[in-house]
């Protein structure tokens, strides 16, 4: 009898320390709550606008030639790069929306729209949040999502993580790096901006603050569409920017004209997508049927980090529960030539 | 490890013996050979020689089935050891020393089977240096806690070796300590299959809502535990059967009965979950997905079939096929998560190789063939006398 209720008891102890236990690892504490991070104030980008650009994938070459990219042939013949998506070795490429006879661009219906594909440079970025030994960073200055392939160790979380399936792993090489869009950053002391944006012939893509990028998208928004208005190209001037801050980079300051106004949607992508975007978009056609992710306010990334450091912020909890564990097992634990305590034979 | 106040393991343990060389370890031989081979090819030309891998799928089975699955498979010492030294039902001791030799392969081999799918293998140690630490990962979380269990795990099976090679001594003072790597070997597997899961939230929308949820760790903590006890049920009529020895009945009856238990809990856990959330609507749309979502969901509900009353349960081929079933089900929980349900746009195809499938079942040949060298060798398996005792 004795033995029966001895071992009842530090069953019901065992019990209670588990189920303590379990509940202490898993339920999730709103004092550990991680919001969605914000766009750094001046956090570099680009303006990407569906309507002006005319698909003639300038800025595909560009980036190739910025980033030491070889040429990918899908073609019969071997004479142009012509990839078919962004990979480990495209970082920027141009996807067509097609529907219909294709007759009207810019049109949902019968007709085609552009679509730039490459890195958005989250606020708040699945790839950084994943990535288990800090490869891939975002500069707290100019918010450009940074690869180190010297850190990374090629476990193709980020690649997983990412809602705009832009960190790519280099499949064919038995040293493959992750391949994604710097934003050029390796240019920037050079005075260079991002080559797509360098390159662009109608404006199509613009580099500048994200800021600034915002306030001009804004602006294309408020025009009446058909109306003829300015349009910048190369890089957006930041507000009341002085010209030292001008010299920084290379190229004319003004290279805008005049150009129709699109017939766009109102909503500029990456705005408010996943706590916000330094890559921002314009578009006559709808964004999902373009190929973007229809993607929350708040990133998956702050709901993984609130899961994270609820349970192991500070260590506090697998310590408090360790120590638990280690006092009923200590308990139920007798060595060999140890007589057993509580009555047990 | 330490004898239980029920039972003294020391007494209860002996080496299986018989011969090393025979069929089964001469396949095994064979399978281990050919992964070799393959994975010569892939640290000379890069995963794509080998594997399907591609962007849309970056995981294929050698991340999702060796390391995810495998160590859930591998739960089964956790669960044994957690059933006799926290809930202090010593009876099931003699159960522990064989689920432990299976945990430590299956998370041994989870622990080497990550290198070969990692790109940049030569750095790995830098998942390990501080200064690469990245404390907001889920993956840093998860290979920190492997790492920690797969050295936790040696030291609590260490004792088999000590016994073998006559280490008295230095058993005797390993065993006065012993309790603290048993609470250790009981933390670290809740941390890490409940962060397996968790791997899975930063994916977002790319998930599909019947498997993405915030409260995914506990349900994959939740079906790991239940797991550990299927795989106990498995792996004891198979060793069973092939060692031609009695099958401990008196103590796989009152575990299937636990089993079911966890597995009512995690059941309750998962439907609560997709009702609040309003997920289950996908499980009735006909989709690839809903018809994996209901396998799954069978697969779990299969061993209340199977050996739900206690009559059931007295029947050694129904506790083996329940065992077989909680094993299947922990598979589609983790592959519908991981790669029915995980979809990144249009285009996009992974199914895997026989290269990446060779792999995997030499991956699997390795810890057979580890577990009958081992419980031939070394004190793992009951003694038969005492056995007869009961």
């Amino acid at each position: 009898m004795a033995l029966e209720k001895t071992s009842r008891r530090s069953f019901l102890k065992g019990v209670l320390a588990a189920s303590g236990a379990v509940a202490a690892t898993v339920a999730p504490q709103q004092a550990c709550a991680r919001d969605t991070l914000q766009r750094p104030p001046e956090g570099l980008g680009l303006l990407y606008d569906a309507t002006l650009c005319v698909g003639c994938q300038a800025c595909v070459a560009a980036c190739k030639q910025a980033n030491d990219n070889p040429a990918e042939f899908n073609a019969m013949d071997k004479l142009w790069d012509t990839p078919l998506d962004t990979s480990g070795h495209t970082f920027n490429l141009i996807k067509m929306y097609r529907n219909g006879t294709m007759e009207q661009k810019d049109s949902e219906l019968n007709g085609f729209s552009f679509m730039k594909t490459s890195c958005m440079h989250c606020a708040d970025p699945s790839c950084v949040s994943a990535c288990p030994v800090s490869a891939m960073l975002k500069d707290p200055v100019t918010g450009v999502v940074g690869y180190d392939p010297d850190a990374c160790i090629g476990c193709r979380y980020c690649v997983a993580a990412c809602p705009f399936g832009i960190p790519k792993y280099q499949y064919d090489s038995p040293t493959g790096k992750i391949g994604k869009c710097e934003l050029c950053r390796h240019r920037h002391d050079e005075g260079h901006y991002s080559a797509c944006a360098e390159v662009c012939p109608t404006g199509a893509t613009l580099f500048g603050r994200t800021e600034d990028l915002l306030a001009e998208a804004k602006r294309r928004l408020a025009l009446k569409p058909g109306d003829w208005a300015r349009m910048p190209r190369g890089r957006l001037p930041a507000q009341n920017e002085t010209p030292e801050q001008a010299a920084k980079w290379k190229g004319l300051l003004d290279q805008s004209y005049e150009a129709q106004v699109g017939n766009y949607l109102q909503h500029v992508y990456g705005e408010k997508e996943y706590g916000g975007t330094q890559v921002l978009k314009l578009s006559a056609v709808n964004f999902q049927k373009a190929g973007m992710p229809d993607l929350p306010p708040k990133s998956s990334a702050a709901t993984s980090e609130t899961i994270q450091h609820s349970l192991y912020g500070g260590l506090i909890m697998p310590i408090a529960v360790l120590a638990g564990l280690t006092w009923v097992a200590k308990r139920n634990v007798v060595a060999d030539d140890e007589p057993a305590k509580g009555g047990k034979s | 490890m330490s004898a239980h106040p029920h039972a003294s393991s020391a007494n209860l343990a002996a080496p299986v013996g018989g011969k090393l060389f025979n069929t089964a370890t001469f396949i095994c031989g064979i399978l281990i050979a050919m992964m070799v081979a393959i994975l010569i090819v892939r640290f000379i030309f890069g995963l794509g020689a080998v594997t399907n891998l591609n962007d849309g799928y970056p995981w294929g089975i050698w991340v999702v089935v060796d390391v995810i699955i495998g160590s859930a498979f591998a739960c089964g010492g956790f669960s044994v050891a957690m059933l006799v030294y926290i809930f202090n039902k010593g009876e099931y001791h003699p159960m522990v020393r064989p689920a432990l030799l299976a945990s430590l392969f299956g998370y041994t081999l989870a622990g080497v089977g990550v290198i070969f799918d990692l790109g940049r293998y030569w750095n790995f140690w830098h998942i390990l240096w501080p200064t690469y630490a990245n404390p907001n990962s889920v993956m840093f979380e998860v290979a920190l806690c492997i790492s920690c269990y797969i050295i936790v795990m040696w030291i609590e099976f260490s004792p088999v070796f000590m016994e073998k090679w006559g280490m008295k001594v230095q058993k005797k003072k390993l065993e006065k300590v012993l309790f603290f790597f048993i609470a250790l070997g009981t933390l670290l597997p809740m941390m890490h299959q409940s962060s397996l899961g968790t791997l899975l939230v930063v994916m977002g929308s790319q998930v599909n809502p019947l498997w993405q949820t915030p409260i995914v760790p506990l349900l994959y903590l939740l079906s790991a535990i239940t797991i550990g006890y299927g795989v106990v049920l498995f792996e004891s009529c198979v060793a069973s059967s092939a060692y031609r020895r009695t099958i401990e009945m008196h103590l796989l009856q009152p575990m299937a009965k636990i089993m079911l238990g966890m597995l009512a809990v995690f059941i309750v856990v998962r439907t609560v979950d997709l009702l609040v959330r309003g997920a289950l609507g996908h499980a009735f749309t006909p989709s690839l997905e809903a018809f994996y979502f209901w396998l799954e969901t069978g697969f779990f509900l299969l061993p209340f079939l199977l050996v739900g009353s206690a009559e059931a349960r007295r029947n050694p081929a129904r506790l083996f096929l329940a065992g077989c079933s909680i094993m299947l089900a922990g598979v589609f929980l983790r592959v519908n998560g991981f790669l029915i349900g995980y979809d990144t746009g249009p285009g996009w195809n992974y199914f895997p190789s026989i290269a990446e499938m060779l792999v995997t079942i030499g991956m699997f040949a390795i810890e057979v063939l580890g577990y009958i060298i081992i419980t031939r060798r070394f004190p793992v398996l009951p003694r038969e006398e005492a056995q007869s005792a009961h």
